[in-house]
């Protein structure tokens, strides 16, 4: 039975059920009886922010994207090399060096990718733009 | 003897292993070549990496069982499919290293991403825990988005890399919502023991939707109907040697995968999924064969032809049994070489930027090369069905097992659908034959590495045609060993 199985997350479903009822109601509630009175001074960059200079639909370089793969890539390395280390001595007694081998392996994966990647001038923001499209696209 | 170091052993990856260090050094080395040189000499690197991993397959019979903590499985039905898939790899590299040429891309991670996407396809066909096959289903897709944008200079790769990407991305997260589920409702991940589970326990609402969804991720894996719809958008704009790879290679895997899913793990509620997939089989083999019926495009035909052929494989699962299986089996073997080598008489017609892709430009081939109009006349007299080519035997195991199963129904419409098959598959042998193309249109000598990737296609096609009897045992015996793991 279905019922039966999901009985045991009612709580969870009624405390999603509450969040969401108070975080709508207030929005809710302000936009019905709330005043707006909008002013000059109101409309303007709040403390220390920037006064705009135009709207964000710039052409960004793709360098900027692949950098922020690239950190990602990375930072995913470190996510796994953090439990690995936890577990490391259970590992060593019950597998022997297999489970340092293995992480060996691994890092040295992900350091042929750095060669590759450095190698191809992904991380030299000393490249022109222009100049690089120019010769990638022959 | 120690249990647990029993339990690593590196046999049961070895073809994997070999794939991966060949697409590593591969990738390593291209960024070392020079931007102007030419990149032909990583694709033998790649093509020698496939023939040592075929080996390492061949090496691996004499080792079966389970290893890696359980999570891989070694048997005959394993070492099937990763001869398949490693195979097709191989003709797709040889297609591959004069139409990189023609098309002028320069890029070694091209047979890198081949090669990393291979070893995805082989661990689909051998792993028995589903987040392995999860991660092997995402190692094989994510190569192959990448691959089917690589004509860079053309606005409908990009689109088909794209669409591939987003409709791929969510067919995955449904198999892996399915996984999730089934994690919920048994406690486990590992196929046999979800198959226990199964077996003793009653089927509960949460074991049901979990069925459904990890259904509805593989059937778009396989682009069976109703989840067909990007096939022919994704076929016509990707490279065509990528295209080869990627209606045979992954599909071949999702085959693997799927028959693991639903007979390993899922075998007790086939009540349930049964008419699923007779459904799921009607209409991939109709919509397929009606939409081919109306393409001009080839690359579209050979896309809607492909629903169809997972609609036949379809028909096998829903046949069951043992000879269900190994017909479901040994058809996509066959329907690998024949595709495989259809794609790559493509690939070598359609010339820089691909621009003869329409029927039409197949008029006069005969002429023009008779190597390629040879060849394609085999693979399409195959995917036809007729007698001694491997098409023939594969759709005669399949309506066999649906008859012996009493599939009427079903193999009435297979049949049928098998004849109106036909007309399009015929169209292309007459166009070529029988019309007369342009008189300036030059000759087109085959160059070596072409003509070795259609030799290969085109003798395993007629010889599953002529001898399919020790393919088939083998078949046999990797579905009687899938039915049978605890």
């Amino acid at each position: 039975m279905t019922d039966n199985q999901l009985l045991p997350y009612l709580p969870v479903l009624l405390q999603l059920l509450v969040a969401a009822g108070i975080g709508a109601g207030m929005v809710a509630l302000s936009a019905i009886i709330g005043h707006r009175k909008y002013s000059r001074v109101k409309m303007q960059a709040y403390e220390c922010g920037m006064t705009p200079t135009g709207d964000a639909q710039h052409r960004f370089s793709v360098k900027f994207y692949l950098v922020a793969m690239l950190f990602i890539l990375f930072d995913v390395e470190a996510i796994f090399l953090i439990p690995w280390a936890v577990v490391y001595k259970d590992l060593l007694r019950k597998f022997g060096w297999f489970g340092f081998w293995e992480m060996i392996i691994y890092i040295g994966i992900v350091l042929v990718g750095l060669i590759y990647i450095w190698k191809k001038g992904v991380i030299d923001w000393n490249v022109d733009d222009a100049k690089e499209s120019a010769s990638g696209s022959d | 003897m120690n249990p647990t170091t029993n339990e690593i052993q590196s046999i049961a990856i070895l073809p994997e292993l070999i794939l991966s260090v060949a697409g590593i050094v591969v990738m390593l080395a291209d960024p070392f070549l020079g931007a102007k040189s030419n990149r032909r000499p990583l694709g033998y690197l790649a093509l020698a990496g496939t023939v040592a991993a075929l080996f390492a397959t061949a090496m691996q019979r004499s080792s079966p069982g389970a290893s890696y903590f359980r999570v891989i499985q070694v048997d005959d039905f394993s070492v099937f499919f990763h001869f398949v898939i490693i195979a097709i790899t191989a003709v797709v590299t040889l297609s591959s290293l004069d139409y990189l040429e023609q098309q002028r891309i320069r890029a070694g991670e091209y047979y890198a991403l081949l090669l990393f996407g291979t070893v995805g396809m082989c661990l689909m066909t051998s792993a028995r825990e589903l987040l392995m096959l999860f991660i092997a289903l995402e190692i094989s897709s994510i190569a192959t988005y990448v691959l089917a944008g690589f004509r860079l200079r053309s606005a409908a790769s990009a689109e088909s890399s794209l669409k591939y990407f987003l409709l791929g991305s969510f067919a995955t997260a449904f198999f892996l919502y399915g996984v999730a589920l089934i994690y919920g409702a048994t406690g486990t991940t590992n196929i046999p023991a979800i198959a226990a589970k199964l077996a003793e326990g009653s089927t509960t609402g949460l074991t049901v939707m979990a069925l459904a969804l990890m259904i509805v991720g593989m059937a778009f894996k396989i682009s069976a109907a109703p989840f067909h719809v990007w096939t022919p958008d994704v076929y016509e704009g990707a490279p065509i040697p990528v295209v080869a790879l990627m209606s045979t290679g992954p599909k071949a895997a999702a085959f693997a995968l799927m028959l693991r899913v639903l007979f390993g793990a899922f075998g007790s509620l086939n009540e349930w999924w049964m008419p699923l997939i007779w459904v799921a089989a009607v209409l991939s083999m109709t919509l397929g064969n009606i939409g081919a019926l109306m393409q001009n495009n080839v690359k579209r035909m050979l896309a809607y032809s492909s629903i169809a052929h997972a609609g036949y494989v379809l028909v096998a699962f829903a046949a069951q049994k043992e000879a269900g299986v190994s017909a479901a089996i040994f058809y996509t073997a066959t329907y690998a070489a024949m595709n495989v080598g259809a794609f790559a008489v493509a690939s070598y017609q359609a010339g820089e930027g691909e621009r003869y892709v329409s029927i039409d430009d197949f008029a006069g081939l005969g002429r023009r090369s008779p190597v390629l109009a040879t060849t394609l006349t085999i693979f399409m007299l195959s995917l036809i069905g007729i007698p001694l080519t491997g098409g023939f035997f594969a759709k005669f195991y399949v309506f066999k097992a649906a008859l012996a199963s009493d599939m009427i129904w079903l193999t009435v419409i297979g049949v049928a659908n098998s004849a109106i098959a036909a007309y399009y598959y015929l169209r292309l042998i007459v166009v070529m034959y029988m019309k007369e193309g342009d008189e300036s249109t030059p000759l087109l000598p085959v160059p070596v590495s072409v003509a070795t990737g259609l030799l290969v296609a085109a003798g395993l096609t007629l010889y599953l045609g002529i001898l399919p009897e020790s393919t088939l045992d083998f078949a046999i015996k990797g579905a009687r060993q899938l039915l049978l793991i605890h």
